[in-house]
Protein backbone atom coordinates (compact mmCIF):
# COMPACT_ATOMS: atom_id res chain seq x y z
CA UNK A 1 0.00 0.00 0.00
CA UNK A 2 2.83 2.41 -0.04
CA UNK A 3 2.80 2.63 -3.71
CA UNK A 4 3.49 6.47 -4.78
CA UNK A 5 0.43 6.77 -6.71
CA UNK A 6 -1.56 6.11 -3.65
CA UNK A 7 0.00 9.03 -2.01
CA UNK A 8 -1.43 11.62 -4.24
CA UNK A 9 -3.52 14.01 -1.70
CA UNK A 10 -6.88 13.68 -1.95
CA UNK A 11 -8.37 17.02 -3.18
CA UNK A 12 -12.10 18.35 -4.49
CA UNK A 13 -12.74 19.27 -7.61
CA UNK A 14 -16.05 20.20 -9.69
CA UNK A 15 -16.44 17.52 -12.59
CA UNK A 16 -19.31 18.03 -15.03
CA UNK A 17 -22.13 15.68 -15.91
CA UNK A 18 -21.88 14.13 -19.90
CA UNK A 19 -24.88 11.64 -19.95
CA UNK A 20 -27.79 10.78 -17.57
CA UNK A 21 -29.02 7.41 -18.52
CA UNK A 22 -31.68 5.72 -16.69
CA UNK A 23 -30.90 1.94 -16.02
CA UNK A 24 -34.20 0.98 -13.67
CA UNK A 25 -36.87 3.24 -12.41
CA UNK A 26 -34.82 4.58 -9.08
CA UNK A 27 -31.37 4.20 -10.03
CA UNK A 28 -29.41 6.40 -12.72
CA UNK A 29 -25.90 6.44 -14.02
CA UNK A 30 -24.27 10.11 -14.40
CA UNK A 31 -20.97 10.04 -16.71
CA UNK A 32 -19.15 12.54 -15.37
CA UNK A 33 -16.54 14.58 -17.02
CA UNK A 34 -13.49 15.08 -15.12
CA UNK A 35 -10.90 17.74 -15.41
CA UNK A 36 -7.99 16.20 -13.26
CA UNK A 37 -8.60 12.71 -13.13
CA UNK A 38 -5.56 10.41 -12.56
CA UNK A 39 -7.46 7.18 -13.24
CA UNK A 40 -8.71 4.63 -11.56
CA UNK A 41 -9.18 0.41 -10.42
CA UNK A 42 -11.85 -1.55 -11.15
CA UNK A 43 -13.97 -1.59 -7.73
CA UNK A 44 -12.52 1.95 -6.24
CA UNK A 45 -15.10 5.19 -4.99
CA UNK A 46 -15.38 8.52 -5.04
CA UNK A 47 -16.81 10.91 -2.81
CA UNK A 48 -19.61 13.28 -4.28
CA UNK A 49 -20.06 16.29 -2.13
CA UNK A 50 -23.06 18.96 -2.06
CA UNK A 51 -23.39 22.12 -0.62
CA UNK A 52 -26.85 23.89 -0.18
CA UNK A 53 -27.31 27.66 0.06
CA UNK A 54 -27.34 27.97 3.97
CA UNK A 55 -23.65 26.24 3.70
CA UNK A 56 -24.81 22.88 4.74
CA UNK A 57 -23.12 20.11 3.25
CA UNK A 58 -23.62 16.47 2.65
CA UNK A 59 -20.90 13.59 1.41
CA UNK A 60 -21.93 10.52 0.38
CA UNK A 61 -19.46 7.88 -1.49
CA UNK A 62 -20.18 6.22 -4.54
CA UNK A 63 -18.81 3.03 -6.76
CA UNK A 64 -16.99 4.05 -9.86
CA UNK A 65 -19.27 1.88 -12.22
CA UNK A 66 -17.29 2.54 -15.36
CA UNK A 67 -13.70 0.71 -15.98
CA UNK A 68 -10.09 1.73 -15.99
CA UNK A 69 -9.92 4.15 -18.77
CA UNK A 70 -13.55 4.72 -19.94
CA UNK A 71 -15.01 7.54 -18.55
CA UNK A 72 -15.47 8.29 -15.25
CA UNK A 73 -19.42 7.12 -14.15
CA UNK A 74 -21.55 6.58 -10.95
CA UNK A 75 -24.20 4.63 -11.03
CA UNK A 76 -26.76 5.94 -8.03
CA UNK A 77 -29.98 4.54 -6.35
CA UNK A 78 -32.67 6.63 -5.28
CA UNK A 79 -32.84 6.19 -1.37
CA UNK A 80 -36.34 8.37 -0.41
CA UNK A 81 -34.89 9.18 2.66
CA UNK A 82 -31.70 10.23 1.60
CA UNK A 83 -29.67 13.37 1.61
CA UNK A 84 -27.61 12.93 -1.30
CA UNK A 85 -28.95 10.46 -3.89
CA UNK A 86 -32.76 12.42 -4.43
CA UNK A 87 -30.65 15.49 -5.97
CA UNK A 88 -28.16 12.92 -8.32
CA UNK A 89 -31.34 10.85 -9.29
CA UNK A 90 -33.64 13.54 -10.14
CA UNK A 91 -32.35 17.06 -10.24
CA UNK A 92 -28.80 16.76 -12.17
CA UNK A 93 -29.08 17.18 -15.93
CA UNK A 94 -26.40 16.85 -18.60
CA UNK A 95 -23.66 19.81 -18.50
CA UNK A 96 -24.68 19.90 -14.65
CA UNK A 97 -21.53 20.84 -12.43
CA UNK A 98 -20.89 17.90 -9.30
CA UNK A 99 -18.32 18.66 -7.01
CA UNK A 100 -15.89 15.10 -6.25
CA UNK A 101 -12.79 13.66 -5.31
CA UNK A 102 -11.22 10.11 -5.87
CA UNK A 103 -10.21 7.50 -6.68
CA UNK A 104 -10.79 5.98 -2.86
CA UNK A 105 -9.90 2.77 -1.51
CA UNK A 106 -7.40 0.16 -2.18
CA UNK A 107 -8.81 -3.04 -0.75
CA UNK A 108 -12.09 -4.00 -2.51
CA UNK A 109 -10.67 -3.77 -5.96
CA UNK A 110 -9.50 -6.26 -8.41
CA UNK A 111 -7.08 -6.40 -10.83
CA UNK A 112 -5.89 -9.16 -13.82
CA UNK A 113 -3.19 -10.21 -12.28
CA UNK A 114 -5.59 -11.13 -8.88
CA UNK A 115 -6.50 -14.24 -10.76
CA UNK A 116 -9.29 -16.10 -9.89
CA UNK A 117 -11.75 -17.74 -10.92
CA UNK A 118 -14.15 -14.29 -9.59
CA UNK A 119 -16.81 -15.12 -7.83
CA UNK A 120 -18.70 -12.27 -8.13
CA UNK A 121 -21.97 -11.58 -5.77
CA UNK A 122 -24.25 -8.73 -5.82
CA UNK A 123 -27.24 -7.43 -3.60
CA UNK A 124 -29.44 -4.46 -5.58
CA UNK A 125 -27.20 -1.73 -6.30
CA UNK A 126 -23.96 -3.54 -5.10
CA UNK A 127 -23.58 -4.97 -8.58
CA UNK A 128 -21.97 -0.87 -9.47
CA UNK A 129 -18.30 -1.91 -8.00
CA UNK A 130 -18.63 -5.58 -10.06
CA UNK A 131 -19.90 -4.41 -13.01
CA UNK A 132 -16.59 -2.29 -13.04
CA UNK A 133 -14.50 -5.36 -12.29
CA UNK A 134 -16.59 -7.35 -15.08
CA UNK A 135 -15.85 -4.38 -18.05
CA UNK A 136 -11.89 -4.62 -16.69
CA UNK A 137 -11.56 -7.93 -17.21
CA UNK A 138 -12.93 -8.02 -20.62
CA UNK A 139 -11.12 -4.67 -21.55
CA UNK A 140 -7.87 -6.00 -20.51
CA UNK A 141 -7.88 -9.59 -22.26
CA UNK A 142 -8.81 -11.25 -18.95
CA UNK A 143 -9.58 -15.15 -19.15
CA UNK A 144 -10.07 -15.43 -15.77
CA UNK A 145 -13.50 -17.57 -15.52
CA UNK A 146 -16.37 -15.68 -13.49
CA UNK A 147 -19.31 -16.24 -11.96
CA UNK A 148 -21.64 -13.57 -11.20
CA UNK A 149 -24.44 -14.27 -8.62
CA UNK A 150 -27.27 -11.23 -8.49
CA UNK A 151 -29.89 -10.69 -6.17
CA UNK A 152 -32.58 -8.13 -6.85
CA UNK A 153 -36.07 -8.00 -5.84
CA UNK A 154 -37.88 -7.85 -9.07
CA UNK A 155 -36.35 -7.80 -13.00
CA UNK A 156 -37.50 -4.11 -13.30
CA UNK A 157 -34.92 -3.57 -10.44
CA UNK A 158 -31.99 -5.60 -12.66
CA UNK A 159 -29.28 -2.64 -12.74
CA UNK A 160 -27.24 -2.82 -16.19
CA UNK A 161 -30.04 -5.94 -17.29
CA UNK A 162 -29.22 -5.66 -21.38
CA UNK A 163 -25.47 -5.70 -20.45
CA UNK A 164 -25.45 -8.87 -18.22
CA UNK A 165 -27.95 -10.39 -20.62
CA UNK A 166 -24.87 -10.72 -23.18
CA UNK A 167 -22.10 -11.31 -20.55
CA UNK A 168 -18.51 -11.58 -22.12
CA UNK A 169 -16.80 -15.45 -23.02
CA UNK A 170 -16.21 -16.77 -20.18
CA UNK A 171 -18.35 -15.12 -17.74
CA UNK A 172 -21.28 -16.56 -16.72
CA UNK A 173 -24.70 -14.77 -14.75
CA UNK A 174 -27.05 -16.14 -12.12
CA UNK A 175 -29.83 -14.25 -11.08
CA UNK A 176 -32.34 -14.25 -7.88
CA UNK A 177 -35.57 -12.17 -7.75
CA UNK A 178 -36.31 -11.96 -3.77
CA UNK A 179 -39.79 -10.38 -4.40
CA UNK A 180 -41.25 -10.73 -7.31
CA UNK A 181 -40.57 -12.69 -10.76
CA UNK A 182 -41.68 -12.73 -13.66
CA UNK A 183 -44.31 -15.33 -15.92
CA UNK A 184 -42.52 -17.98 -16.59
CA UNK A 185 -39.70 -17.06 -14.86
CA UNK A 186 -36.68 -19.97 -14.80
CA UNK A 187 -33.98 -18.14 -12.65
CA UNK A 188 -33.87 -18.24 -8.76
CA UNK A 189 -36.51 -16.78 -6.37
CA UNK A 190 -35.11 -17.14 -3.18
CA UNK A 191 -32.67 -15.15 -1.18
CA UNK A 192 -29.19 -15.74 -1.67
CA UNK A 193 -27.93 -17.80 1.63
CA UNK A 194 -25.85 -21.00 1.97
CA UNK A 195 -27.68 -23.15 0.15
CA UNK A 196 -28.16 -20.76 -2.95
CA UNK A 197 -24.42 -20.55 -2.97
CA UNK A 198 -23.81 -24.08 -2.54
CA UNK A 199 -25.71 -24.59 -5.80
CA UNK A 200 -24.23 -21.50 -7.79
CA UNK A 201 -20.60 -20.84 -6.18
CA UNK A 202 -17.54 -22.87 -6.51
CA UNK A 203 -16.36 -24.19 -3.80
CA UNK A 204 -13.68 -23.77 -1.48
CA UNK A 205 -11.13 -25.94 -2.90
CA UNK A 206 -11.49 -24.27 -6.33
CA UNK A 207 -10.13 -21.17 -4.34
CA UNK A 208 -12.30 -18.32 -6.11
CA UNK A 209 -11.80 -14.76 -5.29
CA UNK A 210 -14.97 -13.86 -4.07
CA UNK A 211 -16.43 -9.87 -4.14
CA UNK A 212 -19.45 -9.47 -2.00
CA UNK A 213 -21.40 -5.78 -2.44
CA UNK A 214 -24.84 -4.72 -1.69
CA UNK A 215 -26.94 -4.12 1.97
CA UNK A 216 -25.12 -5.00 5.16
CA UNK A 217 -27.40 -7.79 5.47
CA UNK A 218 -26.87 -9.88 2.06
CA UNK A 219 -23.11 -9.59 2.72
CA UNK A 220 -22.95 -10.64 5.72
CA UNK A 221 -25.09 -13.58 4.93
CA UNK A 222 -23.13 -14.61 1.76
CA UNK A 223 -20.25 -13.68 3.09
CA UNK A 224 -20.86 -15.86 6.81
CA UNK A 225 -22.11 -18.70 4.13
CA UNK A 226 -18.68 -18.35 2.29
CA UNK A 227 -15.85 -18.63 4.91
CA UNK A 228 -18.09 -21.81 6.74
CA UNK A 229 -17.94 -23.75 4.01
CA UNK A 230 -13.90 -23.66 4.07
CA UNK A 231 -13.68 -20.43 1.74
CA UNK A 232 -10.84 -18.47 3.65
CA UNK A 233 -11.42 -14.69 4.93
CA UNK A 234 -8.67 -13.21 3.37
CA UNK A 235 -10.35 -14.34 -0.35
CA UNK A 236 -13.94 -13.32 0.74
CA UNK A 237 -13.95 -9.28 0.15
CA UNK A 238 -16.36 -7.11 1.15
CA UNK A 239 -18.59 -4.28 0.71
CA UNK A 240 -21.43 -3.13 2.83
CA UNK A 241 -23.91 -0.61 1.48
CA UNK A 242 -25.94 -0.15 4.43
CA UNK A 243 -30.05 -0.97 4.73
CA UNK A 244 -30.66 0.26 1.77
CA UNK A 245 -32.48 -2.59 0.08
CA UNK A 246 -32.79 -3.46 -2.91
CA UNK A 247 -32.41 -7.47 -2.58
CA UNK B 1 -29.25 2.74 12.07
CA UNK B 2 -27.81 0.07 9.80
CA UNK B 3 -24.06 -0.07 9.55
CA UNK B 4 -21.69 0.17 6.49
CA UNK B 5 -17.77 -0.67 6.41
CA UNK B 6 -14.81 0.46 5.87
CA UNK B 7 -14.96 0.90 2.15
CA UNK B 8 -17.31 3.59 3.04
CA UNK B 9 -14.55 6.25 5.10
CA UNK B 10 -11.75 5.70 2.51
CA UNK B 11 -11.66 9.37 1.47
CA UNK B 12 -11.89 10.29 5.36
CA UNK B 13 -9.25 7.70 5.89
CA UNK B 14 -7.09 9.24 3.31
CA UNK B 15 -7.73 12.66 4.30
CA UNK B 16 -6.23 12.52 7.82
CA UNK B 17 -3.87 9.34 7.29
CA UNK B 18 -2.33 11.03 4.02
CA UNK B 19 -2.36 7.84 2.18
CA UNK B 20 -4.88 4.57 1.47
CA UNK B 21 -5.82 2.91 4.36
CA UNK B 22 -9.21 0.48 3.94
CA UNK B 23 -6.48 -2.08 2.75
CA UNK B 24 -4.04 -1.29 6.03
CA UNK B 25 -4.43 -4.50 8.57
CA UNK B 26 -6.20 -3.07 11.90
CA UNK B 27 -6.11 -5.25 15.47
CA UNK B 28 -8.57 -4.41 18.01
CA UNK B 29 -7.23 -3.38 21.59
CA UNK B 30 -10.02 -5.14 23.24
CA UNK B 31 -10.50 -8.68 21.97
CA UNK B 32 -7.18 -8.86 19.94
CA UNK B 33 -9.40 -9.75 16.54
CA UNK B 34 -7.58 -8.29 13.39
CA UNK B 35 -9.38 -7.58 10.09
CA UNK B 36 -8.49 -4.93 6.84
CA UNK B 37 -9.90 -1.19 7.87
CA UNK B 38 -12.42 -2.28 4.83
CA UNK B 39 -13.97 -4.99 7.05
CA UNK B 40 -14.97 -2.95 10.21
CA UNK B 41 -18.09 -1.45 11.24
CA UNK B 42 -19.00 1.46 10.65
CA UNK B 43 -21.60 3.79 12.05
CA UNK B 44 -22.15 7.66 9.94
CA UNK B 45 -25.13 9.00 11.86
CA UNK B 46 -23.43 10.37 15.04
CA UNK B 47 -22.07 14.01 15.15
CA UNK B 48 -19.22 12.24 13.48
CA UNK B 49 -17.85 8.91 12.39
CA UNK B 50 -17.54 5.96 14.67
CA UNK B 51 -15.68 2.67 13.70
CA UNK B 52 -16.67 -0.43 15.87
CA UNK B 53 -15.10 -3.84 15.99
CA UNK B 54 -17.05 -6.71 13.77
CA UNK B 55 -16.23 -8.95 16.75
CA UNK B 56 -16.54 -7.53 19.89
CA UNK B 57 -18.27 -4.13 19.19
CA UNK B 58 -15.59 -2.21 20.48
CA UNK B 59 -15.01 1.17 19.60
CA UNK B 60 -11.33 1.56 17.57
CA UNK B 61 -11.51 4.74 15.78
CA UNK B 62 -13.71 8.23 16.61
CA UNK B 63 -13.67 11.21 14.03
CA UNK B 64 -15.20 14.37 14.54
CA UNK B 65 -15.04 17.13 12.04
CA UNK B 66 -16.00 20.56 12.93
CA UNK B 67 -15.33 23.43 10.97
CA UNK B 68 -12.79 21.95 8.69
CA UNK B 69 -10.54 20.86 11.57
CA UNK B 70 -10.65 16.49 12.27
CA UNK B 71 -10.42 15.29 15.46
CA UNK B 72 -9.17 12.06 15.76
CA UNK B 73 -9.43 9.27 18.35
CA UNK B 74 -7.78 5.71 17.83
CA UNK B 75 -7.09 4.97 21.79
CA UNK B 76 -9.51 1.44 20.63
CA UNK B 77 -6.77 0.11 18.49
CA UNK B 78 -4.04 -1.74 19.24
CA UNK B 79 -2.62 -1.59 16.20
CA UNK B 80 -3.29 0.05 12.64
CA UNK B 81 -1.62 -0.46 9.26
Amino acid sequence: MAGTALRRRLTWQVAKVSAVTVETASVRTLTLDVPDWPGHQAGQHLDIRLTAEDGYVAERSYSIASAPGEPVAITVERLDDGEVSPYLTDELRAGDDLELRGPIGGYFVWEPEDGGPLLLLAGGSGIVPLRSILRHRERTGSTVPVRLLYSSRTLDDVIYQAELDQPARGVEVIHTLTRQQPPGWAGYARRADAALLAEVAWPADAMPLAYACGPTSFVEAVSQALVQSGHPPERVKTERFGATGGT
Amino acid sequence: MDTVDGNAIGGLLQEVFGTEMTGAASVCGSCGAGRPVAELAVYQRAPGTVVRCRSCDSVLMVFVTIRGRTCVDLLGLASLG
